[in-house]
């Protein structure tokens, strides 16, 4: 056979918003992994923000006084935010991957029902907890506080 | 009889001519469309009257044949299958389906796709080989049984799930939602054996799990197919297993066949054809 050029088609990272018919679920997957590396990105700053005290007393608190600054306010919430929904979305995740909240394979009649109606009730449920507990949290870091 | 209705559209087609393009480039052609016509008619008059070096790929025209999938209106779908005047009453935007290469227009290439279907081994494995090689009956299955399964059969292998999935987009060993929904329909098959084997390839990393159940599978699927449950059940089946929880589901027995029935002769399969 003739080898030719092909082009690559793939999407990369912009087929994480394009490419599909927009089904609700397809957001709190976008956000569930931009979450998620936030959360990693987070952890490694954190660790590095800490290890800053074997270079003595003097370079921590230089240190805590950066981190006194209003930016990072809306930066702890923003990693509230995620860690929140990472973990709320995750435990719907898991229970859907053990099987719950699919259903049974069902005849296929038009117009098509799939998995993704049975779990509704459950991503809503899970959507508005993880609404409360997020407005719960912003209150605390910016009224309480 | 009534005239119908004749509607301007405009069509913005992604080509791609491996011999002068680089890259795809858009080109406009503007039709006259009726009702009726679908998305592939509407090529098919594009390529007959105004440009004959316009390359896609069909054969059916009627949703069985799952060759015409093609990124319409920034939507997989199958092009034989969706009404223009349906979508849109000025503009359309048609593309190759994505997530594969391109060999020419709108004709994607689905080795990989196919190559991945084919390392799941979508046929019925048995451990007692001499019975599949030599069955003496036949393996019994109830309606239940079928029907644990049925709805992943319809699958016509069109490759739109596999354009839709976002983690398809990025990992490009992800089997996808059509290797991954067939692995399990094999599976879950109760005259097969084979879930071991399969195993290998939807279990490991950039396996299964590579799903976060973004859906989309389920809702580009032209057919009802709904991948996504497969898939999740694929998981929840994977965890049992690794957990020792559940039951074991036996391998279909054969029944024998009454003492004075006849055997038809051997219908010989034809040789092997996709991928070597
Ligand atoms: S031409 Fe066969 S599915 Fe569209």
């Amino acid at each position: 056979m003739r080898e030719t050029k092909q082009f690559d088609n793939h999407f990369g990272i912009i087929g994480w918003l394009g490419g599909g018919r927009w089904g609700i679920e397809r957001y709190l997957y976008i956000i569930h992994r931009v979450a998620g590396l936030g959360i990693l990105l987070f952890f490694m700053m954190h660790i590095f923000e800490s290890s800053v005290r074997i270079f003595g007393p003097e370079s921590w608190n230089a240190a805590m006084n950066v981190l006194k600054h209003p930016v990072f306010k809306l930066g702890e919430f923003v990693v509230y935010f995620g860690f929140a929904f990472h973990a709320l979305n995750g435990l719907r995740l898991i229970l859907i991957e053990l099987g719950f909240a699919v259903g049974k394979a069902e005849e296929p009649v038009y117009p098509y029902r799939s998995s993704l109606n049975v779990q509704r009730p459950l991503m809503i449920v899970v959507m508005v907890i993880a609404a409360v507990v997020i407005l719960a949290g912003g209150m605390n870091i910016f009224v309480l506080h | 009889m009534e005239q119908m209705k004749k509607v301007p559209i405009t069509f913005y087609i992604r080509r791609f001519d491996p011999v002068t393009d680089e890259e795809p480039r858009i080109q406009k052609y503007v039709l006259q469309v009726e009702k009726g016509m679908t998305v592939l008619d509407c090529i098919h008059v594009i390529k007959e009257e105004q440009d004959p070096s316009l390359a896609f790929r069909f054969s059916c025209r009627m949703g069985v044949c799952g060759s015409c999938a093609m990124l319409i209106n920034g939507k997989p779908t199958l092009a034989c299958n969706t009404q223009t005047l349906d979508l849109t009453d000025s503009v359309l935007t048609v593309g190759a389906l994505p997530n594969f290469n391109i060999i020419r227009d709108l004709v994607p290439d689905l080795v990989p796709m196919f190559g991945v279907h084919q390392r799941v081994q979508p046929y019925i494995i048995r451990k007692d080989t001499q019975e599949m090689e030599k069955p003496s009956g036949e393996y019994f299955q109830s309606p239940h049984q079928l029907e644990e399964f049925l709805q992943f059969t319809y699958c016509i292998k069109c490759g739109v799930c596999m354009a839709a999935c976002p983690t398809m987009a990025t990992d490009r060993q992800y089997p996808g939602p059509m290797a991954l929904t067939q692995a399990y329909r094999y599976n879950t098959d109760s005259r097969d054996d084979g879930g071991g084997e399969r195993k290998d390839l939807v279990a490991k990393s950039h396996g299964v799990f590579g799903c976060h159940y973004a859906g989309e599978c389920s809702n580009a699927c032209p057919k009802g197919v709904d991948p996504a449950r497969a898939i999740q059940l694929l998981k929840r089946d994977l965890v049992r297993d690794y957990l020792h929880l559940g039951k074991d589901h036996a391998c279909a027995k054969t029944h024998p066949l009454p003492p004075n029935a006849e055997r038809k002769p051997k219908i010989e399969a034809p040789p092997f054809t996709a991928g070597t």
